[in-house]
């Protein structure tokens, strides 16, 4: 297991050799930089819709369904975190195409075809098939270690649905609905088979340029470099996201 | 609260719409599996078993079924192990550097897989191992591993500790401690983690990509046929992927319940 850590210090090493020349030629392109907001761009949006669909769910799971619901909706989201991802997105690229299942039912009702496929709202489907299942469950714990009684002292105080949420609720998961977005977050960035098949592709986000860097160019050295940003990237999101996460608690 | 019923009501339905957005995908691939059409979309075609027939006669694809079962159970062997051994060092014992130690342990899930792919691919190389089923073996050890540890570390802890010290008062050797009062109190965590990392190693696709070379397993010969083109094939395999990760997860989750019952 140690030996992991090997791995990486041997990745960093192997591109300090040639530092100068491969880092200058990755940084100094358009099309880097291109990929690098594009891919930031996809995962904040990505993240932030996944957080906002999960919500409801995570909500119902907390507080209005029996404890034995719960422990079932919980058992039935694990499985698909463990089914074949690439398998499932296969499915969406044929659910979502011009002639798919979508398409298919809405010419019935006299509307469409929409161009799904290629789209940043493929690629966004396609991150939410990987986190949705993850966010609802750590959503979903994140709201139910919260007092209840709190909740229902502010409605019975005349507090309305939505400022309960905001004003109670949210600040009191607060920890917990950060980690579910960091790691909703990470997954996002790091995933490369939803913008490569459901969103097209061009252009790139930084793994699919990873992907291309390695499989066609045998450019190692300069797919670590992408490696290398997306890595201190994350560590930057993690970090401030868990500092978020636990300053206000203690404050 | 006077709408109370109403917006319950829609919560309920809410909650029904994010399940059938999470399993739409599945559902679909096994329905289209058994569909005729060449692109498949609604309304169905026929009911035919022509794809899974075509696999069934692909030599490549039983090579790759033969290589994923090898690498799965042995990740999962290995993987299981290395877990338990490490839970059980964080269980016993406490030493300086232990949060590094775990920090390590627990640090390869939160790296995208593709950078993982990209270092292991590097190490192999270096080392001259790339290409090898042994590599593949090794990759997903390192990756599932925290799995195991994370579930039977859970398992530990909901154990008295004085047990291992009662057993060692009665006469039992450390070994004979581990093999008569450990083992069996954490046997199902094990088996879930042995589950679980097998499913783990048998969808993984980008590490096994990567460093696999000649030594295709199923998720690497789908990834393949899906960069080719549309080819209903896919569901017929995908199909059967699910079939056997969903009924590991399932084995894995139901032996973790029924203990955590029988305790109660």
């Amino acid at each position: 297991m140690v030996a992991m850590s090997f791995f990486i210090v041997r990745n960093y090493r192997m591109q300090e050799d040639f530092v100068m020349k491969n880092w200058v030629k990755m940084l100094g392109r358009d099309y880097f930089w291109d990929s690098y907001f594009l891919t930031w761009g996809l995962a904040g949006i990505g993240t932030i819709v996944t957080m906002i669909v999960a919500f409801p769910a995570a909500y119902t799971l907390a507080f209005k369904v029996s404890e034995t619901t719960r422990r079932w909706a919980i058992f039935l989201l694990i499985i698909p975190f463990f089914t074949s991802y690439l398998v499932r997105i296969f499915s969406w690229y044929v659910i979502l195409a011009e002639s798919g299942v979508i398409n298919a039912g809405l010419s019935y009702l006299g509307v469409g075809p929409f161009v799904m496929l290629n789209t940043k709202f493929g690629t966004i489907v396609g991150y939410m098939t990987l986190t949705l299942p993850l966010v609802v469950i750590l959503q979903s714990f994140a709201l139910a270690n919260i007092d209840k009684t709190l909740v229902e002292a502010a409605f019975n105080l005349g507090c309305r649905p939505f400022k309960v949420i905001y004003r109670v609720i949210l600040p009191m998961a607060r920890t917990g609905l950060i980690i579910a977005a960091v790691f909703c977050f990470i997954l996002s960035f790091g995933d490369f088979v939803s913008p490569y098949y459901l969103g097209g592709s061009k252009p790139p986000t930084l793994p699919i340029l990873i992907v291309d860097t390695v499989k066609s160019g045998q450019q190692w050295p300069r797919a670590a470099v992408v490696a290398v940003v997306m890595m201190v990237t994350l560590f930057v999101v993690a970090f401030g996201g868990i500092m978020a996460a636990y300053r206000r608690r203690v404050g | 609260m006077r709408d109370n019923r109403t917006l319950r009501w829609m919560l309920f339905a809410y909650l029904a719409l994010v399940f059938v957005f999470i399993f739409a995908p599945i559902l679909f691939s096994v329905i289209f599996s058994f569909n005729s059409d060449r692109f498949p979309t609604i309304p169905l075609g026929d009911f035919t078993l022509k794809w899974y027939q075509k696999i069934w006669n692909d030599a490549d694809v039983w090579e790759a079924a033969r290589t994923s079962l090898i690498v799965s159970l042995s990740t999962a062997t290995i993987a299981t192990t290395l877990g338990f051994a490490t839970a059980y060092t964080d269980y016993r014992y406490s030493f300086r550097l232990k949060p590094i130690y775990l920090g390590l342990i627990l640090l390869p899930p939160t790296i995208p897989l593709i950078i993982m792919a990209l270092a292991m691919l590097a190490w192999f190389a270096k080392l001259g191992i790339s290409g090898q089923i042994m590599s593949i073996i090794i990759a997903h050890s390192v990756l599932t591993a925290p799995f195991a540890m994370a579930i039977i570390r859970l398992r530990l802890s909901q154990m008295d500790p004085s047990l291992e010290a009662a057993a060692w008062n009665l006469g039992a050797s450390e070994w004979g401690a581990m093999q008569r009062v450990i083992v069996p109190f954490c046997k199902p965590a094990i088996i879930s983690s042995f589950c679980l990392t097998a499913a783990v190693s048998f969808d993984e696709f980008a590490i096994s990509w990567f460093v696999s070379g000649l030594n295709k397993t199923v998720p690497v010969i789908i990834l393949e046929i899906v960069t080719g083109n549309i080819d209903p094939q896919v569901n017929a395999i995908g199909s059967f992927v699910f079939l056997v990760s969903i009924t590991l997860v399932i084995i894995a989750q139901t032996v973790l319940m029924t203990s955590r019952k029988k305790e109660d």
